[in-house]
């Protein structure tokens, strides 16, 4: 058996692969429902009612997704430029901080300045902290040939704990009891809610934006013809003249951004302040997304809805019946393999050798 | 901390004690990683095999199983592991950056799912009884180490050996540098990856292994917590040589361990940064040897039969 | 000859498909013992196919390969070497970083013994060196060795191993004229010490000279076989391709201004070694320069200077007048149509459609304003300069990827030649710098792109032409200089230059360093 390059590629397989890796991988998760000993069906139901069962259920699933396709968007624009960006846990962190650290400081009123400067400025200190953070590594990269994939994952853990070392001193609420957290931002700060009642705000609606306005920038304009051609090819794109360097350090700066965004939606969306537990690893998670998503903006949306799903549903069904909620993870994680399995059929077909 | 303070913390037994067992995880990792890279593959799967094997070896001593048989359960769980990412990497010849990222994330969470099933109510890990120190050996430092620390220290010239002197090393050497080369040769590259692939896997579960079954005696979420990724560094750091990898883990080790004791003694600097100090090295390792690190010639280049 | 021996081989019907492609069909012939047997045809045809076959690389739809009266097992390299057949393949199959010594062993001993014997094969690699007269250090890093000295290595590698039958893929490719002709005497050697010898070409005069019979391959099919003392070099050209294919028609042409100067320059690595060292050249418009050299002495640091992506650490390079900066739309700008020689990874984008393919020099301007692609503007220059340049394939949606060489090439010639510009001639490139510009095409698509740079030239357009193929150059160049070790010739006149002396430059001699031998 051989795998044989296709002349051009599968249009077919480019939409069904994300459907057959999702098949599979719920498959493989009723094996670990099974050993459990919690009933499949029961399970499932649960966890499909939990995520998408009530107009409650989509509004927790639609909140949780809101970081997700940040982090989701902030994975697909790098990796297409073939930067291998897996430190969007650190930037979410940076950027929440740097939100709170804006607009949460002086016992939440943050700087002496009109809400409607604070709160854009919040959310740009927050993107930028985010794309500060991934700069480093890409300029290691570029300037010194350091991979990045590590130097952003051992970031992660020095970030984690620079905010753990802000949370117990200078940006620690003395009010709160319990765990560590920080300053809470003021009301006004904070994202509207969409639905009363709900846990759901505004912070989807950015995050739609910024998917069609990623969409539209990569298809056409300049600079995504440029970022594309370096993720294809950087020595053909260096060739034909787009400056390669300056390139990767935008997407860099764009990836980070996003990611740092999300930190700031986050914070101001649900809780307003920050904890260390904030992220239950939404930044490895938005790889996962990306590539389910074919690292397309648009498809980065529906895949952070089904992602979220999973991860609402697995928390709602926990509670009915006896299955750990890593089964979430263990989800999120075969779809990761099975959908790079899946997609290699785009590309290839099978052979007899 | 003053001179004399220093000083004496170098004379004592204790703190070399404990260089030495922070180094063997890493030890095991490195090379561990450094077979499967020198054969072309790059394994970012280490940081979940790890989990993985720290677990499964807790798990077979816990169910009454030799403290041996947890150690060989570990190596198998993480040759099991290793086998799905050599299949995904060299057949298939999928990302190397993704395939291992998603091991990881499965071997840990599937992981973590086993252990809430198996003991779904503790509030404390539950115990086992770890490897005794070998306190029967004459020398001070060396016997207050454990029988899995020996192993890792006897495993570094044998992978040297086997790289350097056997038939068998130098394929997997040429396989990593010109796979073109080794199918010329009629040797199978696939076959010649896949095993080492396994192979380094193993070595990676033993290096969790020596978290649950020696340095502690439980099995805790977030316990290898970063020390796969600091392995993938110090390979790089090492030039891709066992010698060096000894070399390597040994000094991270070293700072490891002199900042946790740094951190008992008074003094106003957050424990954070004291946490952060491996992470850091681990970079700054990185970016000392960018510039001459001669990685493989073939590393995370894709292998096709007969696409030249 | 060896009459009553059994054949060394004996194929029967291969056949191979890749695809829709019929690589090899039905192919039956025969290698004698002790004969050397020429694989005759053009890029395309199927000869490297056919010997992959042999060796195990492929394994074929249908057919049967006996070796010495044996059958062979298909599609394993092992047995193929088992039985005694050796390959020195056209792209060397050397780990670099290791000695000569371990290229060579490895394979050949079990590879679960717990130590490798070192003396006794390095012993053996010495006496077989010996007797077929090729000289090797054992303990050589490949590294460090030049490309001749590769080739020796590769064909020790199938002594080593006790080849009987030797193939060799275009081993002359890479080869000076002198060390083509060491490489023929050695395989005089290799024949009378019991060697059966299959050796591809594309060069008639080669194959003419070194082998007893030739067997032509076209589109798949073996279309003839014949003795080469009986053999005609123009029926085998014809043969070869099938129908007359028009030569380049050169032209008069006047020289006009300089339009490119290269002024004691020097080009660095990152290591600091120079890989152009003093380099002065001058190209007029409507010249060809032809730079001839073995592979490996600067061509590409040259082409790369040429192309915007190198600067020099000494001299000056200049364009009608103006210095020129290390940037590739700086030189765009400056009318410089570049041809890499790196067809598919440098010259196209393999993951974008034909048409960001055809834009992607010009995808600022005239192809986008404010930032925005010019989508529709785009697609009918892409559309245009297709059909204007025959570039076949699935339409300017497709991949560029699944464009075959030729019409990859064709499309890489075509945005040069227009620059961006789909209609008439309102664009006429100044320089042009075609760095291999025909390495691995098919006899049609050689002629349609040597003829394309000869129109230009005559046009005035100035040309370097950087090609490992002397022939070619030779055949179309007005000037020739030679690179050797990053130092160029002076460029002197085709007609001034003698195929020995270029040969002697090649590999930096000159006439007064021959020593009679």
């Amino acid at each position: 058996m051989r795998l044989e390059a296709r002349a051009q590629y599968s249009r077919t397989a480019l939409v069904v692969a994300p459907f057959a890796a999702i098949a599979f991988t719920l498959v493989v998760a009723m094996l670990l429902v099974a050993w459990a000993g919690a009933p499949i069906d029961e399970t499932y139901a649960l966890m499909f009612d939990g995520a998408f069962g009530s107009r409650f259920a989509w509004s927790e699933t639609l909140t949780r997704a809101t970081p997700l396709m940040l982090t989701g968007l902030s994975a697909a624009v790098a990796f297409r430029a073939r930067l291998w960006n897996i430190g969007a846990e650190g930037q979410l962190y940076a950027g929440a901080l740097a939100a709170v650290a804006v607009g949460g400081l002086h016992g939440g009123t943050g700087f002496d300045v009109p809400t409607y400067v604070l709160f854009p400025a919040m959310l740009a200190a927050a993107a930028l902290a985010g794309a500060l953070l991934l700069a480093i590594p890409t300029l290691l990269r570029t300037r010194m040939g350091v991979d990045e994939v590590v130097t952003t994952l051992l970031l992660n853990f020095i970030v984690l704990l620079f905010v753990s070392l802000m949370l117990d001193g200078p940006m620690k609420d003395p009010t709160a009891l319990g765990w560590p957290q920080s300053v809470a931002l003021r009301d006004e700060l904070m994202l509207d809610k969409l639905i009363p009642r709900t846990r759901i705000h505004t912070g989807i609606v950015y995050a739609i934006g910024l998917a069609i306005a990623l969409a539209f920038v990569l298809r056409a304009t300049t600079f995504g013809f440029e970022a594309r051609a370096v993720g294809a090819s950087a020595r053909a794109a260096r060739f034909v003249g787009v400056p390669v360097t300056r390139t990767m350090m935008i997407v860099a700066m764009i990836s980070g951004g996003l990611a740092g965004f999300a930190g700031a939606i986050e914070v101001a969306g649900r809780t307003g302040y920050v904890t260390l537990d904030m992220s239950p690893g939404y930044g490895y998670s938005g790889i996962v997304i990306a590539m389910l998503a074919g690292l397309s903006p648009i498809g980065v949306l529906v895949a952070a809805i089904f992602i979220a799903g999973v991860l609402v549903g697995a928390d709602s069904m926990s509670r009915g019946v006896a299955v750990p909620t890593y089964i979430a993870d263990v989800i999120v994680a075969v779809s990761l393999l099975s959908m790079l399995v899946a997609a290699l059929f785009v590309r290839y077909r099978i052979r007899r050798a | 901390m003053s001179g004399t303070d220093i000083a004496t913390l170098f004379a004592n037994a204790d703190f070399w004690a404990a260089v030495l067992r922070i180094a063997t995880p890493l030890i095991f990792g490195t090379l561990g990683a450094l077979l499967c890279e020198r054969a072309g593959v790059l394994n970012l799967g280490i940081e979940g095999i790890m989990v993985a094997g720290a677990f499964a070896g807790w798990l077979a001593v816990y169910q009454g199983a030799s403290l041996w048989t947890g150690v060989a359960v570990a190596a198998l769980v993480g040759a099991a592991c290793g086998a799905l990412h050599a299949f995904l990497t060299v057949p298939l010849a999928l990302s190397q950056h993704v395939a291992g990222l998603g091991i990881t994330l499965f071997a840990t969470s599937a992981s973590y799912y086993a252990y809430r099933v198996l003991f779904p109510n503790v509030s404390t890990p539950p115990t086992i009884e770890p490897f005794a120190e070998l306190s029967s050996v004459p020398v001070p430092v060396l016997a207050s180490q454990t029988a899995l620390t020996w192993l890792a220290l006897f495993a570094v010239p044998m992978i040297g050996w086997v790289l350097y002197r056997t038939p068998l090393g130098l394929a997997l050497r040429m396989v990593g540098e010109n796979p073109a080369a080794v199918e010329g040769q009629g040797i199978d590259v696939v076959r010649l990856r896949t095993g080492a692939v396994i192979a380094g896997s193993a070595l990676m579960g033993v290096a969790g292994s020596f978290l649950t079954l020696s340095a502690f005696n439980a099995f805790y979420f977030n316990m290898v917590n970063g020390r796969g990724w600091i392995c993938i560094a110090l390979v790089v750091f090492a030039g891709w040589r066992p010698g060096k990898a000894l070399a390597g883990a040994m000094l991270f080790a070293f700072f490891d361990a002199l900042q946790l004791r740094l951190q008992q003694q008074a003094g106003g600097i957050p424990y954070q940064l004291y946490l952060m100090a491996p992470y850091v090295l681990s970079i700054v390792a990185l970016v000392l040897v960018a510039r001459r690190a001669a990685a493989p010639q073939a590393l995370m280049r894709p292998w096709r039969k007969g696409e030249r | 000859m060896n009459e009553g021996k059994a054949p060394a081989l004996r194929l029967a019907g291969i056949t191979k498909r890749f695809g829709d492609l019929v690589a090899n069909d039905s192919i039956s012939l025969t290698l004698r013992s002790g004969e050397v047997l020429a694989l005759l045809g053009e890029n395309g045809a199927g000869k490297s196919t056919l010997v992959s076959i042999l060796f195990g690389h492929y394994v074929a739809d249908a057919g049967t390969i006996d070796v010495f009266g044996k059958l062979l097992p298909p599609g394993d390299p092992a047995a193929a070497l088992a039985a005694g057949i050796g390959m020195v393949h056209q792209q060397f199959t050397l780990a670099d970083n290791l000695s000569v010594q371990d290229n060579i062993v490895l394979g050949t001993q079990p590879l679960w013994s717990p130590a490798a014997d070192r003396a006794g094969p390095r012993a053996r690699l010495l006496a077989t060196a010996e007797k077929f007269g090729l000289r090797v250090d054992p303990s050589a890093r490949v590294a460090s060795l030049s490309v001749g000295e590769r080739q020796r290595v590769e064909i020790l590698k199938a002594l080593y191993r006790d080849a009987r039958i030797l193939i060799l893929d275009e081993p002359t490719s890479v080869l000076t004229p002198q060390e083509a002709a060491a490489l023929f005497a050695t395989l005089a050697r290799l024949v009378a010490g019991g060697l059966s010898i299959v050796f591809i070409s594309h060069k008639l005069t080669e194959v003419l000279r070194v082998s007893d019979r030739i067997a032509v391959l076209r589109a798949g099919k073996l279309v003839a076989t014949v003795d080469s003392a009986r053999a005609d070099a123009s029926a085998l050209a014809e043969l070869m391709v099938g129908r007359t294919v028009r030569k380049p028609v050169a032209r008069d042409h006047r020289r006009g201004e300089r339009v490119c100067a290269l002024t004691h320059v020097s080009v660095e690595d990152a290591e600091g070694a120079r890989e152009l060292d003093d380099v002065s050249l001058g190209i007029r418009a409507g010249e060809i320069v032809g730079i001839a050299g073995v592979s490996g002495n600067g061509q590409e640091a040259l082409a790369e200077l040429l192309s915007g992506l190198r600067s020099a650490r000494a001299g000056t390079v200049t364009v009608a007048g103006n210095a020129m900066p290390a940037d590739p739309r700086a030189w765009i700008a400056a009318g410089v149509a570049r041809i890499p020689a790196d067809r598919h990874s440098v010259g196209i984008v393999g993951d974008f459609s034909v048409w960001e393919n055809a834009i992607a020099e010009r995808y600022r301007t005239p192809f986008a304003s404010a930032g925005l692609l010019r989508r529709s503007a785009a697609r009918r220059y892409a559309r245009a300069l297709t059909d204007r340049f025959d570039v076949r394939g699935a339409g300017i949606d497709a991949p560029a990827r699944a464009l075959s060489g030729g019409n990859a090439q064709k499309l890489i010639l075509g945005r040069a030649l227009t620059g961006g510009f789909a209609h008439g001639d309102d664009f006429a490139p100044v320089l042009i710098v075609a760095s291999q510009p025909t390495w691995g095409l098919d006899v049609g698509a050689v002629a349609y792109v040597q003829q394309r740079l000869l129109d230009a030239s005559a046009r005035g357009a100035a040309i370097v032409l950087i090609s490992d193929d002397l022939d070619e150059i030779l055949a179309i160049a007005d000037r020739v200089a030679v690179i050797h070790a990053g130092r160029l010739t002076d460029a002197r006149p085709t007609g001034a230059w003698t195929r020995a002396q270029i040969g002697l430059a090649m590999v930096g001699a000159t006439q007064t360093d021959v020593v009679t031998a």
